[in-house]
C-alpha cells in the first residue's frame, strides 16, 4: 500500500526540500561573492532566521487546514518542520561563525544575559529535539508523549516570533504580521481543544 | 585573379596633422571622462560640488567607505525603515530654501540661510561613524565647527545644553507618515554645552566632495563622532540653547536603551547586542571580506573627549 502512494508524495516532498532550501542557498551564493548589499552577513543572518520562522509557521498551518477546508497535506508537516530546523540551524551558525567570529565571551554573554538572544535559542532548541524525534522509530518509541513532546513547536513559534519583533529597534508591521499569524494558529488550536472537551465523543 | 586596391582619397579630403593631433587630445579626455564616471558612482540627485579645506582634525589613517555605501546604507526613519529607504525615498525632499533658527538662553539670536552657511570656510572631516546596531563606517564629511556657530549667537551664563530639532514634512518624507508609532516627530536631539562646543563636534553641510545628499540629512546636520550614529541629527531646522537637559529621540522610545549621552562605549552593552565589536560596513569580499573589529571607548576619540565626562559613571550615564 505505502509503495502505491509513496512515489508521488515521495516526489513532492523531494521538491519540497529542493525549492526550501533555494533561498539559503541563493543567499549563500550571493553573500560569499559580495552581491548581498552593504552588510551582507547581517541581510544573511536575517535572511534565514525568517525562512525558519515562515517554515514554522506552514507547518503549523497543516492541522487548521485540514479541519477547515479538508486538505489533507499532513504527509508534508515533517518537511515544514524540518525546513524550519534547518534553517534555525542555518541562521544560528551564521551568527556564531559568520558574524561572532566564534567570539565565546560575546557569545556567553548572549545566551546567559540577553533575553532576545535567549528567545531565539529556546526555539532553537525545541526545534533541535523535535526534529530528533521526527522519525517513524521515535512516534513508535515515544507513543503518546510524541504528539505532547511535538506541541511544543508552538513554544518555538511564538519564542521565535517574538525574538523576531525583538531583532529591529521599532516595532514594524511586518514583524508584528508574522506575531499576529502565531497567535492566531495558537488560539484556533485552543479554540479546538476546548470545544472539543466540551462536546465528548458518544461513547 | 582580382587584385585589390586601396581607396585612395583625395589629397583635399586629408586631415592637416595639427588638427588630427588636437582630435587625440578631445578623444582622450572623453575616455577619461567616461572612466572617471565608472569610477566614481552617480551624484545622489541634487548635490552640488563643495570645496572645503582638509581640516587638522581628521583622523589619520581611515580609510573611507565606499560613496557608494554611505549614501545607500542609511537610518533615517523620516524615509522609511529599511536602509536602503532613504536613496529610494527621498527623491520628493526640497533642501532649498532652508534656514536655520538659532535661539534659546543666547545673546543674539539669529536665523541662518543655508547658502549663507554654505560660503563660510569649510573645512574637511574625516571621521569614524559608529552605529548603535554596531556597525560602521568612514565618512569624509564637511562642514565647520558648531562652537563657531554657538560664539556669534553668544550663549548666556545660564546657557548648560544644545537641542536640535529636526523637520516635519510628512509629504516629503514618506516614514513620517507611517499608520505605527516609529518615533515622535519632530526628532529631537541634545548635547552638553560643553559637548556642542568640543572642537571635534561639528554641523556637516557636505561629504565626499558634494553637498549633503538627501539620504544623508540634507542641507545640513549633526556630527558628535564620538557618540552614536543616532546623536548625529539630520536635516536641522532649529538649535536652542537651555538650561535643561534635553529630550531627546530615541531615549523617548526606549530609555533603558538608549540614554542621553549614547557615547560609543565597548563596556556598555545595548540590553539585546554586544557593542564590545562592530562590523565595518562597505568593507567588500563578501561573508569573507572583513571580520567584526573591536569598538574604541569613545569610538577612538577618547584621548581628546575623555576629559568632559571626568569623574562621571559612564554606565550608569550611558
Amino acid at each position: 500500500m505505502a509503495a502505491r502512494h509513496a512515489r508521488p508524495a515521495g516526489l513532492i516532498r523531494l521538491a519540497l526540500y529542493g525549492f526550501g532550501l533555494l533561498p539559503a542557498a541563493v543567499s549563500f551564493v550571493l553573500g560569499a561573492t559580495d552581491r548581498l548589499g552593504a552588510d551582507p552577513v547581517n541581510t544573511f543572518e536575517r535572511t534565514l532566521g525568517l525562512w525558519a520562522l515562515r517554515f514554522l509557521i506552514l507547518s503549523l498551518c497543516v492541522t487548521p487546514l485540514r479541519d477547515m477546508t479538508g486538505i489533507n497535506v499532513l504527509r508534508y508537516r515533517r518537511a515544514l518542520g524540518l525546513l524550519a530546523f534547518w534553517y534555525a540551524l542555518f541562521h544560528l551558525s551564521a551568527y556564531v561563525a559568520l558574524d561572532q567570529g566564534f567570539d565565546l565571551h560575546t557569545l556567553l554573554a548572549d545566551v546567559t544575559e540577553r533575553p532576545f538572544i535567549i528567545l531565539g535559542m529556546v526555539a532553537f532548541t525545541i526545534l533541535a529535539a523535535l526534529a530528533a524525534t521526527s522519525n517513524g522509530w521515535s512516534i513508535r518509541r515515544l507513543g503518546r508523549r510524541w504528539k505532547v513532546l511535538h506541541r511544543l513547536a508552538y513554544a518555538a513559534a511564538i519564542c521565535a516570533a517574538i525574538h523576531f519583533i525583538l531583532s529591529f529597534k521599532v516595532i514594524r508591521a511586518e514583524t508584528l504580521l508574522y506575531g499576529g499569524v502565531v497567535a492566531g494558529l495558537l488560539a484556533f488550536r485552543v479554540w479546538r481543544a476546548l470545544s472539543r472537551r466540551a462536546k465528548p465523543p458518544p461513547a | 585573379m582580382r587584385v585589390f586596391r586601396y581607396p585612395a582619397p583625395p589629397s583635399s579630403a586629408i586631415t592637416p596633422h595639427a588638427l588630427w593631433l588636437s582630435r587625440r587630445n578631445m578623444l582622450a579626455a572623453a575616455a577619461g571622462a567616461g572612466l572617471t564616471g565608472m569610477i566614481m558612482p552617480p551624484r545622489p540627485a541634487g548635490a552640488a560640488d563643495l570645496a572645503a579645506h582638509p581640516g587638522a582634525l581628521s583622523g589619520t589613517g581611515l580609510k573611507p567607505t565606499p560613496l557608494r555605501d554611505v549614501t545607500h546604507y542609511n537610518n533615517f526613519y523620516e524615509f522609511g525603515l529599511e536602509k536602503t529607504d532613504p536613496a529610494e525615498r527621498s527623491g520628493a525632499f526640497h533642501p532649498r530654501p532652508w534656514t536655520v533658527q538659532v535661539d534659546g538662553m543666547v545673546a543674539k539670536p539669529r536665523t541662518y540661510d543655508i547658502d549663507a552657511l554654505l560660503t563660510r570656510p569649510l573645512e574637511e572631516r574625516i571621521y569614524r561613524m559608529r552605529c548603535v546596531e554596531a556597525w560602521s563606517m568612514v565618512i569624509p564629511w564637511i562642514g565647520f565647527a558648531l562652537r563657531d556657530l554657538l560664539a556669534e549667537v553668544e550663549p548666556l551664563g545660564s546657557a548648560k545644553y544644545v537641542a536640535f530639532e529636526s523637520v516635519v514634512r510628512p509629504s516629503e518624507m514618506p516614514g513620517q507618515g507611517g499608520v505605527l508609532p516609529v518615533l515622535d516627530w519632530p526628532y529631537v536631539e541634545g548635547l552638553r554645552l560643553d559637548e556642542a562646543m568640543h572642537p571635534l563636534t561639528i554641523l556637516a553641510v557636505g561629504l565626499y566632495g558634494q553637498t549633503l545628499p538627501n539620504q544623508n540629512g540634507a542641507p545640513i546636520r549633526l556630527v558628535v563622532p564620538w557618540k552614536y550614529g543616532f546623536k548625529g541629527i539630520k536635516s536641522i531646522v532649529r538649535i536652542r540653547l537651555t538650561d535643561r537637559q534635553p529630550r531627546t529621540s530615541w531615549n523617548l522610545r526606549a530609555s533603558d536603551e538608549y540614554g542621553f549621552y549614547a557615547n560609543v562605549n565597548p563596556a556598555v552593552d545595548h540590553p539585546r547586542w554586544s557593542q564590545a565589536s562592530e562590523r565595518p560596513i562597505g568593507a567588500g569580499g563578501g561573508f569573507f571580506g572583513a571580520a567584526r573589529q573591536p569598538t574604541l571607548p569613545f569610538n577612538g576619540y577618547g584621548e581628546q573627549v575623555a576629559g568632559l565626562y571626568a569623574g562621571m559613571d559612564l554606565r550608569r550615564d550611558f
